[in-house]
């Protein structure tokens, strides 16, 4: 028989060692995010992580900044903790990421890691990083875009020319855990989710050795729509619901 | 004595002028995010935001109307639509890079005279964000830079050479400011319009880079 549901989500990535890649879904708002799995690897205390997603996030300062200014617009849940959770707590060494700098003056844990001399940062665009995911999804070892062509991007890489336009070669990441977060799950792991909530998350399933998803409910096998289901249970190991109440990150569940 | 210049909303509105019936347009952070308010009623135009939302429908600005499931990629939310389409990021970066965006927005921290674009580092910051931005740059059929023309301090942002890192180079078709609208073509760039009370003199005077003056320049209007 196929369960691929936890009960618990220390359990869930208790097998991550240091120096692993963890790609880590989301956008950077808080209904996209994995936050208890994040939760989780900051409570193991694993060490030099590569991150690899979005933005290295906000940490738990911004998040309280932006979780005030925010509240004309949307009110944001007590329990979202994000990347920037790791990056504060020294565990991680390098991120790949599209939006590591806060759009504004004020730094994120990221920033200032990068300018401490503590964290490397590999940039690039939502494109390139999305593709490059889905590159090491399927299998396949490197692609060329032009996306990037005279600008930092290019620092490094082989460019040839197609049709004319220069092209950059990028090759495709595979990393070890995927941490998601998705609405809906059955037992095979198959996935749905909920509108902008979809995002980055099942770009990074099939990305890892292992994917493990954070979801609202979990459903018996056949009530998902075959049609509908965004995320194969194929290319997910691991799932593990959300409390219904908030709790706080460093309590062990 | 030069004219007035233009307000943010103002500079939307005559960017949004751009926008026809049946356009796939993707607003950038800032200033370009109110286009999204000026669209004429007669013109169906569907919106779309790098996270994987597409079509959807006014910002929505009442924490009770919010949906914390339905947010563009400046984090905002906004209101679903019939015909609204949601897809992964993968997918919806796909629409970008395979040129299926006509227009896309993006706000500016320098535009040179050959249209290269930077905005990706906020000026005073050594670390910036790429974010889906400069997949648009490259890859969108037509790029606008709305920004206004100086910074508050009375620095030029329309440039002959971009200081500040580029986003993509020689990427920017057309230049909507808070005094004038310009084109980038093969040539240079070209001076298409003026907000009232300007001159093309007053303009030239307050940029290094070189604005081409045809005979046939035009006063902006907004409809």
């Amino acid at each position: 028989m196929i369960n691929k549901i936890l009960e618990s989500f220390d359990e869930a990535v208790a097998d991550m060692v240091d120096g692993a890649t963890v790609m880590i879904g989301g956008f950077g708002g808080p209904a996209e995010c994995p936050s208890y799995l994040i939760a989780a690897v900051a409570r193991k205390e694993v060490k030099d992580l590569t991150i690899v997603g979005n933005t290295g996030g906000w940490g738990v300062n911004l998040l309280a900044i932006l979780r005030e200014r925010m509240a004309v617009i949307l009110e944001i849940a007590e329990d979202w903790y994000d990347p920037g959770l790791l990056v504060q707590r020294g565990q991680v060494k390098k991120g790949i990421l599209c939006f590591p700098a806060a759009p504004a003056r004020v730094l994120t844990p990221f920033e200032q890691g990068v300018l401490q001399g503590q964290v490397e940062l590999e940039l690039m665009g939502q494109g390139t990083l999305c593709e490059r995911m889905r590159a090491g999804r399927g299998g396949i070892a490197a692609f060329y875009t032009p996306v990037g062509v005279g600008t930092v991007v290019e620092e490094g890489k082989e460019v040839r020319e197609f049709n004319g336009r220069k092209h950059l070669l990028e090759h495709a990441i595979k990393g070890d855990f995927s941490l998601i977060r998705a609405h809906k799950a059955d037992r095979y792991g198959n996935l749905v989710y909920r509108g902008t909530g979809r995002t980055f998350n099942p770009v990074m399933a099939g990305a890892s050795t292992v994917t493990v998803a954070e979801v609202d409910e979990v459903v018996e096998l056949g009530e998902l729509d075959p049609e509908c289901i965004v995320t194969p249970g194929v290319y997910v190991q691991r799932v593990v619901v959300r409390p219904k109440e908030p709790r706080p990150w460093d309590e062990a569940m | 004595m030069a004219g007035e210049r233009l307000d943010e909303q103002t500079m939307a509105i005559r960017a949004a002028k751009e926008f026809q019936d049946g356009m796939v347009i993707n607003l950038g952070v800032g200033i370009p995010t109110y286009c999204s308010n000026f669209v004429p009623p007669e013109r169906e135009v569907i919106f779309h935001s790098e996270n994987g939302v597409i079509g959807f429908g006014p910002i929505i600005d009442n924490p009770d109307d919010a949906d914390e499931n339905l947010i563009n990629a400046g984090a905002q939310p906004v209101s679903s639509k019939p015909g609204m389409a949601i897809t992964d990021h993968g997918e919806s970066l796909c629409i970008i890079r395979g040129g299926h965006v006509d227009i896309t927005v993006l706000g500016v921290v320098q535009v040179s005279e050959k249209g290269d674009l930077a905005n990706y580092i906020i000026p005073g910051k050594q670390i910036g964000s790429l974010g889906g931005g400069q997949d648009l740059a490259f890859c969108a059929k037509k790029v606008i830079a709305l920004t206004t023309f100086s910074t508050k301090e009375g620095e030029a942002k329309v440039v002959k050479e971009c200081t500040q890192p580029l986003t993509a180079p020689r990427c920017v078709d057309q230049i909507i400011t808070d005094i004038a609208v310009l084109d980038v073509t093969p040539e240079g760039l070209v001076l298409r319009e003026l907000v009232p009370g300007w001159t093309a003199e007053e303009v030239q005077a307050l940029t290094d880079a070189k604005i081409i003056v045809p005979p046939d320049v035009q006063e902006m209007t907004l409809l």
